[in-house]
């Protein structure tokens, strides 16, 4: 069973988005998403400073399997990008949920994030999606 | 309902992630893809490829019938034992198949792909029956695969005195025969290894032992990378019915020796008028992953695209086949939308767990 964690809200596409105390928004991929992709071997991650809007492709994860996009959860400005992740995609795998982050928001709208799946939506999905 | 292999909970029990595979349901990988790779390059693993199809030719006229059937020359099988691989082609010259013929004391042993199983049953005995010869599908069989650098020393050390015996005696692409089990030192992974096809009653005693040996289980995953990285083709991703030998870098395993063999015609048709495309090894430049279908260009003309694609664990970067009608440089392939460089490789990409390709100016 895949780990989710309580202190983020989820994507139905899988993503996750964590509200900072400094009011950005941290984004990655649930252990559900990286255990059904696979090992990861290359993300490619958007440029700093893009405007995006909520659900715009912003990031392409690269497993064995397959070439997956990553969606923006909230309309926002790319602030940072986790650099571990082009010498060391592994690190999505490993710590999906902590080192694994892909890139930091600032959110248009502190708000938008409550639109989002919360952990009990987000386990039901995942059960759905297991059988 | 997916068919199983008697090593099915053998799987599951090492944490296999089942999947189905052309009606079966095989381990797609036991946890890590990468790190089973890796296992088979640096020391053994094993592969259950028990789905795969055995067909035994056997009557007086079995040899004339194979130099018929199969493109290359059964012929050249000079003593029991040795082994070939080959295309089984249409008239029209395209790849109905492509497997290894293993002669045996009293006839050959064909080993198929799955998926494809009933189609070459079928082609078969129809080319079979003016020539009088017996197709058995030997049934209740499980078939092994161990590969890798340790996979000859670990085979010695958990097989029965006869078979370790055998074993030690046979050359790459031999074969032999002990008791009824039948030992092979053929593979999909550019590493040194063996295949054995066994009754299913001996199968899961075989892979506890291994397994207690300190060999792996590895999944379909990395049989693909594997199979890549050496440079071997995949039926139905790098060819298929509508493709000839000449376009899927088999050229080499097509003999012309003035027999007359089924889609020779084609072939040789082929071959003069030189407008069929070639099959090659590509590596990516920058950083990403290639996968089958992605379009290729050279220069600005889309001259093709790739059949197969993947991240090399061994080499750390994308590669893959590409089929191509023109091969003149700069190439490129598209990505989402992006051309990025490729470059043309001499194949395998690699070979014994080190790198052997060069790169072609």
């Amino acid at each position: 069973m895949a780990e989710t964690r309580d202190n983020v809200r989820y994507l139905p596409s899988h993503e996750w988005a964590r509200l900072e105390a400094d009011g950005t928004v941290t984004v990655g991929i649930s252990d559900h998403a990286q255990d059904a992709l696979g090992d990861v071997v290359f993300v490619e991650l958007p440029e700093v400073g893009r405007a995006v809007q909520a659900g715009e492709e912003v990031a392409v994860v690269e497993s064995v399997k397959a070439a997956s996009d990553i969606y923006a959860p909230v309309a926002g400005t790319i602030l940072v990008c986790n650099d571990v992740l082009d010498a060391a995609p592994e690190t999505v795998n490993e710590a999906p949920f902590e080192g694994g982050w892909f890139f930091k928001l600032q959110p248009d709208d502190d708000n938008a994030l409550n639109e989002l799946l919360t952990p009990e939506d987000y386990r039901a999905l995942c059960a759905t999606d297991d059988h | 309902m997916l068919k199983k292999t008697c090593l099915n909970s053998c799987h599951i029990d090492a944490g296999g992630k089942m999947v189905d595979f052309g009606g079966w349901e095989m381990p797609i990988h036991y946890g890590s893809q990468l790190d089973e790779h890796q296992w088979v390059r640096e020391s053994a693993g094993m592969f259950d490829v028990s789905h795969m199809t055995v067909i035994d030719i056997l009557g007086s006229e079995a040899k004339s019938f194979l130099r018929k059937l199969l493109a290359n020359d059964v012929d050249r099988l000079k003593a029991s034992g040795q082994a070939l691989y080959s295309a089984m082609l249409n008239h029209e010259g395209g790849v109905l198949d492509d497997l290894i013929v293993y002669r045996l004391a009293d006839g050959y042993r064909l080993v198929v792909n799955c998926a494809t199983r009933e189609k070459d049953l079928a082609w078969i005995r129809a080319c079979a029956e003016p020539f009088g010869v017996v197709v058995a599908t030997p049934g209740q069989l499980s078939i092994l695969a161990v590969q890798g650098p340790e996979a000859l020393s670990i085979l010695q050390s958990v097989l029965d005195p006869a078979q370790a015996s055998l074993l030690s005696q046979l050359a790459v692409f031999e074969s032999g025969v002990v008791g009824d089990w039948f030992i092979a030192r053929t593979g999909y992974t550019g590493e040194q290894g063996a295949e054995i096809i066994l009754p299913n009653a001996g199968g899961e005693t075989l892979w506890q032992a291994l397994l207690a040996g300190g060999v792996r289980p590895i999944g379909l995953g990395a049989r693909d990378t594997l199979r890549l990285e050496a440079g071997m083709n995949l039926y139905g991703s790098d060819m298929d019915e509508g493709v000839s030998p000449l376009a899927c870098n088999m050229a080499w395993t097509v003999v012309h020796n003035g027999r007359d063999f089924i889609g020779e015609a084609a072939v040789q048709a082929a071959r003069a008028a030189h407008v069929q495309p070639r099959l090659i090894g590509v590596m990516l430049k920058e950083r990403g992953v290639l996968r089958a279908h992605y379009p290729v260009y050279s220069g600005d003309a889309c001259v093709g695209e790739l059949t197969s694609g993947a991240f090399s664990p061994t080499l750390q970067c994308g590669i893959g086949f590409a089929r191509i009608s023109a091969s003149r440089q700069p190439l490129f392939v598209e990505i989402r939308g992006k051309r990025l460089p490729i470059e043309p490789v001499s194949l395998p990409f690699v070979r014994h767990g080190k790198p052997v390709y060069t790169i072609i100016s």
